[in-house]
């Protein structure tokens, strides 16, 4: 089985039976990742890119251990370390890594819209790792996977997206994520930090609740995601300071409890031990956010594998 | 030499002419306005059957990018463009570099006009020196030059002290401001409009707001000071009941649309498509209907094409980074049409708003075709159909909106003060 689609650039566009095959497929590698060999022939004899312009450990180390467990002959580059720096526009550099011979670019990129260009212009396989505040498809994918295994169902699940929702990625590609596989979601902040329109986004009839109080955000919740304070891409501070916003943005134990006994608590990562999420909480019992790191590989394993038919 | 135009349908708005009319041109004017049918003697005759004659059209705001930026526009390409498209006459602004904001860059602008241009060309001086919103410039040095208004377009003149000066300054000079209006603060670093869409593509918006309070603001100063005062491009509804009640309150003030405004919304952005972003952003469909019914009741009097050519090297980047602005002279027409095709505007609305109206707000004896007039003047075929390809243009760039779309309307003369340019 591979996907119909030469990219994956958003979740928008995926349909719930594409969303299903990548999960399946995700845990297929699952097993492979607990193996004492961890690695599989898939991708022998491809070339995968990660072209990260933008800051990143772990989303690049994780597409890095996927492609490496894949077989794929693997190159990262970075901001710092190419002739980015040297003023060659975006595309110079992903046509001379195809005419390298690059089969998939992994691209993480400041600028919303950025690999959909990249996409349009090139014939190798692109895969959205982050662009702008748009869309972060990888990380919805294995969010989805961590919240499938834990509560072997979708539908009719709450979902609370907590935090700055208006310079988030994640929460755009989990919005529609979560609403394609039949969850509720609720978006949870400041008004500052909740987009224009965000009421009309996503799943025509199962657009986002918006909630300023996190209490009544999260209340008999299923799953709880923690978005981190992204201080490098807001340009006005939306809140008046980060002990205020962690007094009443921030989960606790105490706030915890207002959501279901078994509910879940999700965090895309790095995260801000004492602002976003209580060290107790992030730590704690229904913390899940190791288990999102680790089906990450699983995921983009999935990925990778699903659209290296078309290279 | 003579000409004589026959057997075509006249639509001049200012002299309320709508229908079959012969036109006699002579030495660069209309020597007569005849009924069809008539013989006129020495003439050579253009049988212009089927197809509407119009005063040809006049552009308020069209960056033709020299002196400065010349891998985007020249004069030679902007004008023939202009030409292409059917326009006599452009007004264009100072945004070059250098900057047009004293009189020798107006003069050598006039020069290269004169040497490669094939329309008029009325150059708009800066109001503040450099673009910076800070000192004025010599007004009254910039009119003797040549210079019909005056306008930092492209920037908005965000100290209300300094605007107001200007205002009372232009005054005196009897020109024109041209304001760009749009809170440069509230708008921030947003791209396209604040809405669904911008949340949907991640993309940082500018708030209908930024564009509403800064109008609002000149509305008042120009109320305060007396001044003529013109809104460049409305892209909003509420910009177009501020000027509503302006007018109704006699401020001196006028206003005008883009073809890409009266019939596109934020939706054109689709996935990323940097010729769809300019500034103002494309807004709503609540804002462009507005937009029209401006146009129909006369609140809106004129139709500018804000012709801002780039290069591949400015548009073919990331969204956020590329320039602002898109191509309209060889497009407007026959986007016009299609409000005309689907019956929202009458094609005597959309031609006086290209004639008439723009040559009165300029000052310029031009816009109009009676007897003794300057000869410019269009012909074109509303009827006939063609596809939109900028890699056919005149102009240098192809950032069109417009790319791909099926229209009607083929410009097939233009003349300029009795001299076929296209």
């Amino acid at each position: 089985m591979q996907l119909k689609r030469k990219d994956l650039l958003g979740i928008e566009e995926l349909n719930r039976e594409e969303i299903e095959l990548i999960l399946e497929t995700a845990r297929s590698f699952q097993e492979v990742s607990g193996r004492e060999i961890k690695k599989v022939p898939a991708l022998r004899g491809k070339t995968v890119v990660n072209l990260f312009f933008e800051d990143s450990t772990r989303t690049r180390i994780s597409f890095e251990i996927a492609a490496k467990r894949l077989s794929a002959d693997l190159l990262t580059i970075t901001k710092s370390g190419s002739s980015v720096a040297k003023g060659e526009t975006l595309l110079d550099t992903a046509r001379n890594l195809e005419a390298l011979g690059a089969n998939l670019i992994v691209c993480r990129h400041r600028a919303s819209g950025a690999p959909h260009w990249l996409a349009r212009n090139l014939h190798a396989s692109v895969i959205n790792a982050g662009d702008g505040s748009h869309e972060h498809p990888s990380q919805a994918l294995l969010d989805l996977l961590t919240v499938a295994d834990r509560k072997k169902r979708m539908d009719g699940l709450q979902v609370a997206i907590v935090g700055d929702i208006a310079h988030s990625r994640v929460a755009r590609s989990n919005i529609y994520a979560f609403s394609k596989m039949g969850a509720q979601v609720r978006v949870v902040g400041p008004a500052t930090m909740i987009p224009r329109g965000i009421e009309n986004f996503g799943v025509r009839g199962q657009c986002p609740q918006v909630f300023y109080d996190l209490g009544n955000g999260i209340q008999d919740c299923d799953v709880i995601m923690m978005l981190r304070i992204q201080q490098e891409r807001i340009i006005w501070t939306p809140f008046s300071s980060l002990t205020e916003y962690s007094r009443f943005y921030g989960l606790n134990r105490e706030i915890l409890k207002r959501a279901k006994e078994d509910v879940i608590v999700m965090h895309p990562g790095p995260v801000n031990r004492g602002i976003e999420l209580e060290p107790e909480v992030a730590d704690g019992p229904h913390s899940v956010i190791l288990d999102q790191v680790a089906n990450g590989v699983a995921v983009r394993m999935a990925i990778l594998y699903l659209l290296s038919g078309h290279s | 030499m003579r000409l004589h135009i026959k057997n075509g349908f006249l639509i001049d708005p200012k002299n309320k002419r709508d229908g079959r009319f012969d036109l006699v041109i002579c030495d660069g004017c209309v020597e007569d306005v005849l009924p069809p049918g008539q013989k006129v003697a020495e003439a050579d005759i253009i049988d212009v059957s089927g197809l509407i004659v119009s005063p040809g059209f006049i552009d308020l705001h069209t960056h033709l990018r020299e002196p400065g930026f010349e891998y985007k526009e020249t004069i030679q390409t902007g004008t023939r463009a202009a030409a292409a498209g059917g326009f006599t006459s452009v007004c264009c602004m100072a945004n070059t570099y250098p900057v047009n904001d004293n009189a020798s860059v107006t003069q050598d602008i006039l020069k290269i006009a004169q040497e490669s241009g094939c329309v008029n060309v009325y150059p708009i001086g800066a109001v503040t020196v450099g673009l910076k919103g800070e000192r004025l410039t010599p007004m009254g040095e910039l009119k003797e030059a040549g210079c019909v208004a005056l306008s930092d377009d492209g920037q908005t003149i965000a100290n209300s002290q300094v605007m107001r000066l200007a205002m009372e300054y232009a005054k005196s000079f009897s020109l024109p401001i041209i304001s760009h209006a749009i809170d440069p603060v509230l708008a921030g670093e947003g791209v396209m409009n604040e809405g669904l869409t911008s949340t949907r593509l991640g993309l940082l918006g500018i708030p209908h707001a930024a564009e509403d309070m800064m109008i609002a603001r000149d509305i008042y100063l120009a109320k305060l000071t007396g001044a003529s005062l013109h809104i460049a491009h409305l892209s909003t509804r509420e910009g177009v009941n501020l000027i509503k009640r302006a007018k109704e309150e006699g401020v001196a003030v006028t206003a005008e649309v883009t073809p890409h405004h009266l019939t596109l919304t934020d939706q054109a952005v689709g996935d990323y498509n940097t010729s769809a972003k300019m500034a103002p952003p494309l807004r709503n469909s609540e804002d462009q209907e507005a937009l029209i019914e401006g146009v129909k009741s006369g609140i809106i009097d004129a139709i500018a094409t804000d012709h801002a050519p780039h290069g591949v090297m400015d548009k073919e980047i990331e969204f956020d980074q590329a320039a602002s602005g898109v191509i309209g002279l060889e497009t407007a027409l026959s986007i016009l049409l299609q409000l005309f095709e689907n019956k929202s505007l009458s094609i005597n609305r959309i031609i006086e708003l290209l004639t008439v109206n723009p040559a009165r707000i300029a000052g310029l004896k031009r816009g109009s075709l009676e007897k003794g007039a300057m000869a410019d003047l269009v012909i074109f075929n509303p009827k006939e159909e063609w596809e939109i390809d900028p890699s056919k243009f005149y102009s240098k760039s192809r950032n069109s909106p417009f790319t791909g779309m099926k229209v009607r309307g083929v410009v097939t003369h233009t003349f300029v003060s009795g001299k076929r340019v296209l």
